[in-house]
Parts: C-alpha cells; sequence; structure tokens
C-alpha cells in the first residue's frame, strides 16, 4: 500500500476500509494510510506556497498539492468543478458566491482544536467586544451554516463553519511618498486633480468599486447604505463619478494582476493606486520608497480560509481536519505574519515568531532590529515601525470588506462601462 | 474503378473533415447554443432565451466597443498593408540575388521566434514615462516634459499591433509578387509605363490576392484579440475580446457566447465582402 498512486476510486474504497478499520480498535494500520493521502489544494496566491505544502509533509506526512489563480479563475473552479479539488482556499466574498452550489461542505467546529482562540472577526464579527461591525461581506456572516448540508448562512455561530479563516489584512492605498512629497490622508486623493494621469484603480470589479465607494465617500459625493451592498442608483452614481475622472485623464492605468501593480508603482507611471501589501514590500526591496498609507476613513479589509470539497470523505476527510488543525497551530500563522498578513489565531502564531518579529508586525512597535521575511528579504529596518500601526489599530479601522452584491450583474455590467467608457 | 476512386477521395478527404467536426464545427455549435442559455452567479441553466442578445444589442457599450475594435482593426490594416506592401515590393523586386532574397526574408521572421506577449510587453519599459524613449528625447532636447501618450493609449495599442502583425502581410503579398511574371513589368515598361503607372496597373492588381490574404489574417486577429489591448491601454480600452474575458471570468458564460456570436458573424461578413473583391481561389 505504501507507493501506491491513488485514483479517486480507490481512495473511495480505502477510506471506507480505514473507516471500517478505525471504528475497530486498530490504529496502527490508519497512521500507516494517512501517509498515501494526496490533498488537493487550490486558491489565490497569497497563501497557496510550496513552504506550506513542504511542512505538510514533515510534520503531517501527506502530500499537499497546490495551485495558484487568480481570484475569478479561483471562483469559476470552486463553482464549476468540484472534483478537481479536495481543499479550496477562498476569500469570504468567494464562500458567498461558490457556497449556493453545494460544492463545498460545511466543517464542525467541535473537530477543530483551537476553534476558541479564532479571531472574534470570523465568529461574531466583533474583533473587540465593543468593536463595530463593518460593511461588506464581513467573513463571520458567511462563515456559518444551520446543518452539515444547509445552502444557506447561518445569522450567528454554529457548529457548521464554512471556511476555516487562515489569513486576512486591512488594504489601503499604496503612494510613492519621493513623488508626492506631501502627506496623503484620504482616500479621495485617489481623484486629486494634482495626480492627473498618475492614478491606478484595480480592474477587478467587485474589489474595485469597493475601492471607489470608499473614495466617492470620503469626498463627500456619496453616502452609501452599505458600501458591500449597495443599490442600482448608487453604483450608477459611484461609476459616474469615476468615469468622468476617467475622461479626464485620472487614471494612467488599471491593473489586474499583482506584478502589474508593482510595475506602475516602481516605474513611476503611478504614485498612488489601489494596492496589496505584499506589492509595497516587492516596490520597497527594490529600493523605491512606497508607503501603505493609513487613511482617515479606514480599510477595505479581506480575509481567506480554507474550504473542503463536498466529495471529501474517509481518510481524506481525516487528513483535511488534520491539516486544518495544524494549519491553525501556529507554524503557518508565523510564516504569514512574518510576511505581513494576519493569522486567524494569533496567539499560536506568536510562538513561531522573534519577539522582535511579533512586535514589529503585530503590536506595531518599532523595530529593534532589521526585519526580514521568511525568504530572508529585509522588510523593514531597525526602528522603523509598520505602517498603520498595530494589529489592533489596523483591523479595528476596517471600513468595509470584500464583498459581492445583490446587484453585483448590474455592478458588472456597469464597471464594463467604465472600462470602455 | 470508378467506384474506388469515389470512396478514395472520400477516405482522403475524411481526415480533415473529421478534425475539422471536432474540433472547429462542434465546438462553434456548442458555443451558438450556450448563447441562448441563461446563467446566474454561479450557474449556468439550460434554456431558450434571447435575454442575452436583446441586452447585446441594447446596451450602448456593445455598440461603442465594436466600434473601438473596428477602428483598432481598420488602421492596423491600412498601416500594416503600407508597410507590409512596401517590404515585399522591396524583397520582391529590388533584391536580385535569390539567397539574399531568402535571407532577408528569414531576417523578418526573426522577431518571431520569441512569444508574441514577450514582444509586446517589451514595449511597456520602452515607451514608459521614465521609458527610454522619452529619456532619449529629452537628452536630444526634443521635449521639455516626457510624452504621456506614449504608453497605455491608442497609440500604444495600435503600435503593438502593428509590430506583432506586419509579418501576416509581408508574407503573403511577398508570395504573390514572386509569381509575378517579370516579362509583363518588362512589356509594361517598354510601352513607355512610368515607375508609379507599373506600380498601379500591372502589380497591385496581381498582387491582390496576397493583399486579400494578409487583410484576412490581420483583421481576424486584431478583432479577437484582447491581450494586447489590456497590457497596452493599461487596462484602459476595450473591445469586444476584453467584454468576452471579462464575462468569462465572472462566469458569465452564455453572455460571452452570445457576445463570441455576433463577433464571429461581424467578421464572417466583413470576410464575405471582401471576398466579393477578390476570387481568391481563382487567382492563387
Amino acid at each position: 500500500m505504501s507507493r501506491m498512486r491513488f485514483s479517486r476510486r480507490s481512495l473511495l474504497k480505502t477510506g471506507g476500509a480505514a473507516l471500517a478499520a478505525s471504528a475497530l480498535p486498530a490504529p496502527m494500520i490508519w497512521a500507516q494510510e494517512i501517509k498515501d493521502v494526496t490533498l488537493r489544494q487550490f486558491g489565490t496566491g497569497v497563501s497557496n506556497l510550496n513552504e506550506v505544502a513542504q511542512k505538510v509533509k514533515e510534520d503531517l506526512g501527506f502530500t499537499l498539492e497546490m495551485t495558484a489563480l487568480d481570484s475569478d479563475s479561483v471562483t469559476q473552479r470552486a463553482a464549476t468543478q468540484p472534483d478537481s479539488f479536495d481543499i479550496a482556499d477562498i476569500e469570504y466574498w468567494i464562500c458567498k458566491k461558490v457556497w449556493p452550489t453545494g460544492n463545498l461542505q460545511a466543517m464542525d467546529t467541535s473537530k477543530i482544536k483551537n476553534y476558541d482562540k479564532i479571531v472574534g472577526i470570523f465568529k461574531d464579527g466583533k474583533l473587540t467586544p465593543e468593536s463595530v461591525i463593518a460593511q461588506g461581506t464581513a467573513p463571520h456572516s458567511v462563515g456559518f451554516v444551520e446543518g452539515p448540508d444547509s445552502k444557506s448562512f447561518a445569522k450567528e455561530q454554529t457548529q457548521w463553519m464554512t471556511l476555516i479563516p487562515t489569513i486576512y489584512n486591512a488594504d489601503t492605498l499604496g503612494i510613492r511618498p519621493d513623488l508626492i512629497k506631501r502627506p496623503i490622508e484620504s482616500w479621495a486623493e485617489l481623484l486629486n486633480p494634482e495626480f492627473k494621469g498618475k492614478a491606478s484603480l484595480l480592474d477587478i470589479s467587485s474589489i474595485g468599486i469597493m475601492d471607489m465607494a470608499m473614495v466617492c465617500e470620503s469626498m463627500g459625493e456619496i453616502k452609501y447604505g452599505d458600501k458591500g451592498n449597495m443599490t442600482r442608483e448608487e453604483i450608477d452614481k459611484t461609476i459616474a463619478i469615476f468615469t468622468e475622472a476617467k475622461k479626464a485623464g485620472q487614471f494612467r492605468a488599471f491593473w489586474k494582476s499583482f506584478d502589474e501593480s508593482v510595475n506602475l508603482m516602481a516605474s513611476g507611471e503611478v504614485v498612488i493606486q489601489s494596492m496589496w501589501s505584499p506589492a509595497i514590500t516587492a516596490v520597497k526591496t527594490r529600493g523605491i520608497p512606497c508607503v501603505y498609507q493609513p487613511l482617515k476613513e479606514g480599510y477595505r479589509s479581506w480575509g481567506g480560509g480554507i474550504g473542503l470539497s463536498k466529495s471529501l470523505n474517509g481518510i481524506a476527510l481525516d487528513a483535511a481536519y488534520e491539516y486544518i488543525n495544524w494549519y491553525l497551530s501556529g507554524w503557518v500563522g508565523g510564516f504569514l505574519m512574518r510576511q505581513g498578513y494576519y493569522s486567524a489565531v494569533p496567539e499560536t502564531s506568536k510562538e513561531h515568531m522573534s519577539p522582535n518579529e511579533w512586535g514589529y508586525w503585530f503590536e506595531g512597535k518599532p523595530a529593534a532590529e532589521d526585519i526580514a521575511n521568511p525568504f530572508g528579504d529585509v522588510m523593514a529596518k531597525a526602528g522603523e515601525t509598520r505602517d498603520g500601526g498595530s494589529f489592533y489599530e489596523r483591523m479595528g479601522a476596517v471600513a468595509c470588506w470584500n464583498a459581492v452584491m445583490d446587484e453585483n450583474q448590474y455592478m458588472v455590467r456597469k464597471w464594463n462601462e467604465f472600462i470602455a467608457a | 474503378m470508378k467506384k474506388s476512386d469515389t470512396l478514395r477521395g472520400w477516405a482522403l478527404a475524411s481526415p480533415l473533415a473529421l478534425v475539422l467536426l471536432a474540433f472547429l464545427l462542434l465546438p462553434i455549435a456548442m458555443i451558438m447554443v450556450v448563447s441562448f442559455w441563461q446563467a446566474t452567479e454561479f450557474a449556468i441553466v439550460p434554456a431558450f432565451s434571447l435575454e442575452n442578445y436583446q441586452f447585446l444589442f441594447s446596451s450602448p457599450v456593445t455598440y461603442k466597443v465594436f466600434w473601438a475594435t473596428l477602428r483598432y482593426a481598420l488602421i492596423t490594416w491600412a498601416l500594416t498593408l503600407l508597410i507590409g506592401f512596401t517590404v515585399a515590393y522591396y524583397l520582391a523586386f529590388h533584391i536580385r540575388s535569390n539567397t539574399a532574397q531568402t535571407a532577408l526574408f528569414l531576417v523578418c521572421t526573426i522577431p518571431f521566434l520569441t512569444s508574441n506577449i514577450i514582444r509586446m510587453i517589451s514595449w511597456i519599459p520602452f515607451l514608459g514615462r521614465n521609458g527610454i524613449a522619452n529619456q532619449t528625447l529629452i537628452g536630444m532636447g526634443v521635449i521639455e516634459e516626457p510624452l504621456e501618450w506614449l504608453l497605455y493609449s491608442d497609440f500604444s495599442v495600435i503600435l503593438a499591433f502593428v509590430h506583432l502583425y506586419t509579418l501576416f502581410m509581408i508574407v503573403p503579398i511577398f508570395n504573390t509578387m514572386m509569381r509575378i511574371d517579370r516579362a509583363l513589368i518588362e512589356a509594361a515598361r517598354d510601352n513607355g509605363a512610368s515607375g508609379w503607372q507599373i506600380l498601379a496597373n500591372v502589380i497591385i492588381p496581381l498582387s491582390k490576392p496576397g493583399i486579400m490574404i494578409g487583410t484576412i489574417f490581420v483583421l481576424t486577429l486584431v478583432m479577437g484579440d484582447f491581450i494586447t489591448v489590456r497590457f497596452m491601454s493599461g487596462s484602459q480600452s476595450a473591445n469586444v475580446g476584453r467584454l468576452i474575458s471579462n464575462d468569462i471570468a465572472l462566469l458569465q458564460y452564455p453572455s460571452a457566447s452570445a457576445t463570441s456570436v455576433v463577433l464571429l458573424v461581424t467578421v464572417l461578413l466583413i470576410i464575405g465582402a471582401l471576398m466579393r473583391f477578390v476570387n481568391i481561389r481563382k487567382e492563387l
């Protein structure tokens, strides 16, 4: 059995056999079998890292195959090819779209060891008991279902979780301080004519519309009921403001992939744009100053988690639960936090970070010595503090979560008009 | 004897026919069928609905984007024709030695040994605000401020198209030019025709099939493109290909199919019209 390749069918068969075996008092066979499991995970590039797969092999013994795709392709695959994956590493707004297809199965929280330590954002939506829940698809609102086979989301915590949160962060605008030469404090600056021809926005409609909304609201042009779930009228107004700016030549380009955003910023084509945290780092490691500018209106936040394919069962399902428990046990958390993301269970990650790293990334303290990411690149020099400060300052200032709207189809059509304008 | 000839004819034609059936006709039929289906956020529902077409034909975006696509195609066509014809003419009539001709023809194809995406993207650092073109012009004192329209503009899109597709004009035109009987040109000259008259009355009419084939290549390539427009316009311009790719990205396969069908019909109509001017098969 040891070196055999599994077809899905044989996996099911041995899975069944193993299940039968584990019901009987013969755990030895089980431990052998799990080494032969291969789990296929796919997701966005941020957390699909080969280092994680290697560590899984070392710590747990089974094989994890990773495929990294962009968020559109991830949604597409989760919705249309349920048999092509075992584990889906997706964002919460994708979950809202994909869950009703029935391609994922709910997870039993009683099997999750560190469940109690998961940050409140993913359970009741509150970071601290006093927190106000931000607009948009807040993770807790699509984090639970009523029962194992339920297709609609539960209003509060239940025993059945849709995604196990793994990674999240707060996004804002990236700027080139050396080219702007003055403080930037508000989202409205994106449309400031001072940056005509030097601004950019991301061309992923579901996220781009949120950045637009942050800008329009901060300009005082529109007051939204819920930026994450706009009415048609709100969408029209938002797009109209940006179409006007586009026609006036405000934007240099729009970007769709991570690399494009890095190149736009590093080459000086653009001095202010929507950006993701690792892209800022990539610009900085080229020796070019770039700041992830905290803004007074707050952050647009996103979160991802891992979901299990409906067809996962038997020993492979047990392996998946082991993987999840391992994921939350700290090593991955530390690995991700040292790149500037947050872990769902920060206290276990702390054990895998040096006090200096923990102070810089989580507590917002000045770095005592140079801060390097897990790949050895220097992310910050001694004495620097993280843009935006501590975990509670950053995640406490979330204004809106990435979302998918009820009027999504209408919004997408309007977005196409905007691009064609 | 007769019967076996017929049989053999069928047998010889069938591999190609089967390949075309499986990989061309069936997929197109599938696209046609799906274009009448309906889609929700996450699922495709088989149905017979004209909704996709209704939306397509009622949206001003469609007309705008089709016009933009056509405009790119026309401008690119005019430029590639001008450059392609000139290059082919030079190769065919001014280079006397066969070896030199072959060598120069191969030189034309060298850029095509790399991926066309690489060739396209390499324009970006060249044309950028702080790119080589702007730095050189500023260094020469021609301009004071960097030219913004060099990159992420219609200019850069068309530049990339012309760069990518001129060869598709050169090859067929060169090919037909090589088959023009040189005696015809001599006869024209003996009868007192000027260089321009020979070009207008002998060479251009006889090169028509090549021009037409090149035209079909360039038009279909530009009309069906999405990646060049996306990169070179910095996602700021749209063409039909990008509409389709956006729809696919958002799982709106039926609407993407409907747009594809309309695009296909448009391109076929254009080619049909072109074919009326020149009967390619007769003149090949």
